[in-house]
């Protein structure tokens, strides 16, 4: 049954995706539709497969048993020449990132269906490209064999660019050739650090390898600066990051909520489970950079914000904020600092996701992204601009709302690490978080005060915008009110993964 | 001495060559165009049937334990893949042969002699069959790249006899210098058998004479497979030649190559040679194919810096060999893909024209589109096109594995420069013209004739199929 359930998780969207293809038009937006709703109970049915006793003490001393155990899982040989074993499997660090993609491909299918970007391809095209990704994102969290995790890393690459290049704005093409390259440097830098690790190992399974397994520490510091490349390109990483606003910009609303929502995230899950997990030594090695650039990312991040002109641009530089602080908990290589790491993600997918949804509608119905163009929507349109704040502030880390934990708690993991320079960090990264506040106030002084500038075509919240929107807004709340809803079963595997280091 | 010959070690050979012996004969004596094609699709499909089960006979031809036809699983499945690829061309020619732009008995009979040297070379089990072989393979090709009747009004080009003459200068070349290699080698250590080859020399003295032997032959076999520095030959060659046959230049007469190198280089000590011309033909390769403006010219541009990929692994000596077959058939069937994907998409016997006037024929074609981005995606390492994924997998494994971690970088960056070729003509498949989105383009019908769809239907096929089971042509292959 549950291993039923895994394969469907990916079987659903790529049927779909195929039968989309198929269909005309309207008929066609609406199966998409359907095939991410199926998916999305799917992703959500995975908890069921849970032990809840299993989990929490299936960790100890290696004896010789994997130390991950994962709540669900499936092994099919696959290429046995190239040791590629069909292995799927979700524990607590994979499952959030699952559920979270399956709601935001629901939703983008959803809003696509009403709603196609003007001047592209037909809607049925884009729509089948979105159950692609997903079959793309789904498997990257769910593969527990390197070699299978770098073919589904590799799958989301050509979809995002023809959804960036089809559908997108008037720089579009530029933007979607600066994306797929510099991703694709980063998964050739994956695919070297995979068979540096599988050829040392003797196996790809990443269950056998999370600990180390005996690589020899040379291997390690190899395959860990290839992983850390090759994930700092995807996360990204400041200042390997230059791809993301241009891409950010040109995409379509839908393009940008799942760029900005998951796939960043399949480069920290990726340090998690892969770089930390295969080369924990590694990764101990390079902490101390790993974490300054994450600290720069975060300073750089929102002073660039500060001087942004136009309204997506700035929530893509936000990004490269916000995922500073996802990295500077990894870089901690504390429970604290990756279960923050973990929170972060989340909470960044959710509240990016709503605040792209929210500036595609601003930028649909006023036809400017200009923030000098900008103003007033609080009389305009104030449904719209109360989701907007609702938004920046739950972005900016208010305490109570999503974006709070994962920011926090870097800066306290980066503090318990202790030391001088862990300490200077965490200093300079919650001034950074202060920054942030900044140039979110600025955006709400820019967009939703001041005199109405544009009178905004359809001022009012359409219904499936509300459908669109309504489940990421309870969600910024929910994960704010009770973060344990992330982070409930992720101690184990992270104590797990590690344990090298201890 | 009478040696006994075991015949059935021969069928695929024997099949071949009936084959080109039957269309000849049939054209002859019905001198219609149905007949011949279907002769020599008949051959082609038995020489691919039988070439599986006769993997296992006994080598034959021998002299003591050292034979000279010598059968194997790789063998094998090469003569699979070389009467495949006759079919294949002879499906993408048959709107040409239909319009009487080369004469259908010719043309076939040249196809299967062809055919008949690519099977030869795998089984070569010494020096002088291989260089039969490759040579038989390459011959009837001279013919075929300059073979074109011009209907009375068309306008009449040289670029076919420029490019047959060409290409014959360049083979004959590449010829004489392998065979002054294996004399030398010869010379100097007295082996022409594979299995006895060594680079090493019977007497100190000639150790110079073995190495410049040795290097001499790689050298040659090299031109066939238009590895850079010898490369200048490929890219006017294929653009002037018929589609059909560029495509049957660019996957077959590489493919020749490729396998009478791997032969070869086990034996020799040539991986810091090997290695010089696989970085060289994969960057320049390359960084050539980013300026070109014509498809035929990217795609022979993109099959040199392919032809470098290959290489990598046999830097590896022995261990490399499986993954360089594996990648060149995983490549070769990608690249006939692409190939019958253009040959669709353009009138018949039209040339592959600039990359330009691809633009928006997905709004025409969806179809062949679709194959032709499968195919590229494939070249590119990407998915969907999982062949090609699984490809660059084998190889990158293959170098990390043997200690060339380096060429495996050299590798993963070059498939980087590559996307960015391959997705600019992609990418024109899906583009209207200026201020035109392509769901508003309106675009004349070309109907595609049966033969070829049903070419491309198997080319995409097989491709899909090997993206998702790529394990059967690991099996197949060892």
């Amino acid at each position: 049954m549950a291993s039923f359930v895994l394969v469907a998780v990916l079987a659903v969207p790529a049927l779909g995706a195929l039968i989309t293809a198929l269909l005309p038009d309207r008929a066609g937006r609406i199966a998409a539709a359907v095939a991410a709703a199926i998916t999305f109970l799917l992703t959500v049915l995975l908890i069921l497969t849970r032990d809840p006793g299993a989990g929490w003490f299936a960790y100890g001393p290696r004896t010789g048993a994997p130390p991950v155990v994962p709540w669900a899982q499936i092994d099919v040989a696959w290429i046995p020449a190239l040791e590629v074993d069909f292995h799927l499997g979700v524990d607590g660090i994979s499952y959030p990132l699952i559920v979270l993609t399956g709601l935001l491909t629901l939703l983008c299918c959803g809003y696509t269906v009403k709603q196609v970007p003007a001047g592209g391809g037909s809607g049925r095209t884009l729509a089948a490209l979105l159950l692609v990704l997903e079959v793309g994102i789904l498997g990257t969290f769910l593969a527990l064999d390197l070699v299978l995790f770098f073919v589904f890393f590799e799958v989301v690459l050509l979809p995002m660019y023809a959804v960036i290049a089809g559908w997108g704005g008037p720089e579009r093409r530029r933007a979607a050739r600066k994306f797929v390259l510099y991703t694709l440097f980063g998964s050739v830098l994956l695919l070297l650090g995979v068979f540096t690790v599988v050829v040392a190992a003797g196996t790809a399974d990443l269950l056998a390898l999370a600990g180390g397994l005996g690589l020899s520490r040379t291997t390690q510091y190899v395959a860990f600066v290839l992983f850390a490349l090759a994930f700092a390109v995807k996360a990204p990483l400041w200042p390997l990051h230059t791809w993301l606003p241009d891409a950010h910009t040109e995409a379509p609303t839908v393009g940008s909520v799942i760029l900005a929502g998951v796939l960043l995230k399949m480069g920290t899950y990726g340090l998690i489970r892969v770089g930390v997990g295969a080369a924990p030594e590694g990764a101990a090695w390079a902490a101390p950079v790993l974490g300054i650039l994450a600290v720069a990312a975060i300073l750089i991040g929102s002073l660039v914000c500060l001087r942004q002109t136009e309204l997506k641009r700035l929530i893509a530089y936000s990004s490269v904020g916000h995922m500073g602080f996802v990295l500077l908990g990894i870089a901690t290589l504390t429970v604290t600092g990756m279960q923050a790491a973990l929170i972060g993600n989340i909470a960044h997918g959710v509240i990016t996701g709503l605040l792209f949804f929210l500036a595609g509608a601003i930028k649909d119905r006023t036809h400017t992204g200009l923030l000098s163009e900008l103003g007033g929507l609080r009389e305009t349109a104030p449904r719209l601009a109360g989701l907007l704040a609702f938004a920046s502030i739950a972005s900016l880390g208010l305490p109570g709302l999503a974006g709070f934990w994962g920011e926090a708690f870097a800066v306290v993991a980066a503090i318990e690490r202790g030391g001088p320079l862990w300490t200077t960090l965490a200093v300079l990264a919650a001034a950074g978080g202060a920054v942030t506040a900044a140039y979110f106030l600025r955006l709400l002084r820019r967009v939703t005060h001041g005199a109405a500038k544009p009178e905004p075509a359809q001022p009012r919240v359409q219904p499936i915008e509300w459908i669109a929107w309504s489940p990421l807004v309870l969600l910024a709340l929910l994960i704010g009110l009770i973060p344990a809803l992330v982070t409930l079963d992720t101690h184990a595997p992270i104590i797990a993964i590690t344990e090298a280091l201890r | 001495m009478i040696q006994s010959v075991n015949h059935l070690a021969l069928l695929p050979l024997y099949l071949a060559a009936g084959t080109a012996v039957l269309v000849l004969i049939t054209d002859l004596a019905t001198g219609r165009r149905a007949p011949v094609i279907g002769a020599a699709v008949a051959g082609g499909l038995a020489t691919a049937v039988a070439a599986p089960p006769a993997a296992s006979a006994d080598a034959t031809f021998c002299t003591g334990s050292a034979c000279s036809w010598v059968p194997s699983p790789l063998a094998a499945s090469m003569a699979v893949l070389f009467a495949l690829l006759t079919l294949g061309v002879l499906g993408l020619s048959t709107p040409v042969l239909r319009l009487g732009a080369a004469p259908a008995g010719e043309f076939c009979f040249l196809l299967a002699c062809a055919m008949t040297g690519g099977v030869v070379i795998g089984y070569a089990g010494d020096l002088i069959t291989l260089i039969v072989g490759l040579e038989t393979l390459t011959l009837p090709l001279y013919v075929l790249v300059g073979l074109r009747r011009f209907a009375p009004g068309a306008p009449v080009t040289t670029a076919g006899s420029a490019a047959a003459v060409t290409f014959l200068l360049v083979s004959i070349v590449s010829t004489a210098i392998a065979l002054v290699g294996a004399a030398l080698l010869f010379a100097a250590t007295g082996a022409l058998h594979l299995t006895a080859l060594t680079g090493t020399a019977a007497a100190p003295d000639l150790a110079p004479l073995a190495t410049v032997g040795v290097s001499l032959i790689v050298i040659g076999f090299a031109f066939k497979v238009a590895a850079v520095p010898l490369h200048a030959w490929a890219p006017p060659t294929y653009d002037g030649a018929p589609l059909p046959i560029a495509a049957y230049l660019s996957t077959a007469s590489k493919l020749g190559g490729v396998l009478a190198l791997a032969l070869v280089v086990p034996r020799l000590d040539t991986g810091p040679l090997l290695a010089v011309l696989a970085v060289l033909t994969m960057t320049v390769g390359n960084l050539v194919a980013l300026r070109q403006t014509r498809m035929v010219r990217l795609l022979a541009w993109s099959s040199v810096a392919q032809a470098g990929y290959i290489l990598a692994p046999l830097a590896a000596g022995a261990a490399g060999v499986a993954a360089a077959a594996a990648y060149a058939v995983l490549f070769i069937v990608l690249e006939f893909t692409a190939f019958a994907a253009v040959v669709a998409l353009r009138p018949p016997s039209a040339d592959g024209g600039q990359i330009a006037e691809y633009r928006g024929v997905a709004r025409r074609s969806p179809w062949l589109a679709a194959a032709l981005v499968l195919a590229f995606a494939g070249l590119a390492g990407l998915p969907p096109g999982l062949a090609g994924l699984f490809a660059k997998v084998t190889i990158i494994d293959a170098l990390i594995d043997t200690g060339w971690g380096w060429l495996a970088g050299v590798v993963a960056l070059n498939a980087v420069i590559a996307l960015a070729y391959y997705l600019r003509a992609a990418a024109i498949l899906y583009t209207g013209p200026p201020g035109i989105a392509v769901a508003d383009l309106r675009m004349p019908k070309l109907p595609v004739s049966r033969p070829v769809a049903a070419t491309i239907g198997v080319a995409a096929a097989i491709a899909i199929g090997l993206g998702f089971a790529p394990q059967l042509l690991f099996d197949a292959l060892t």
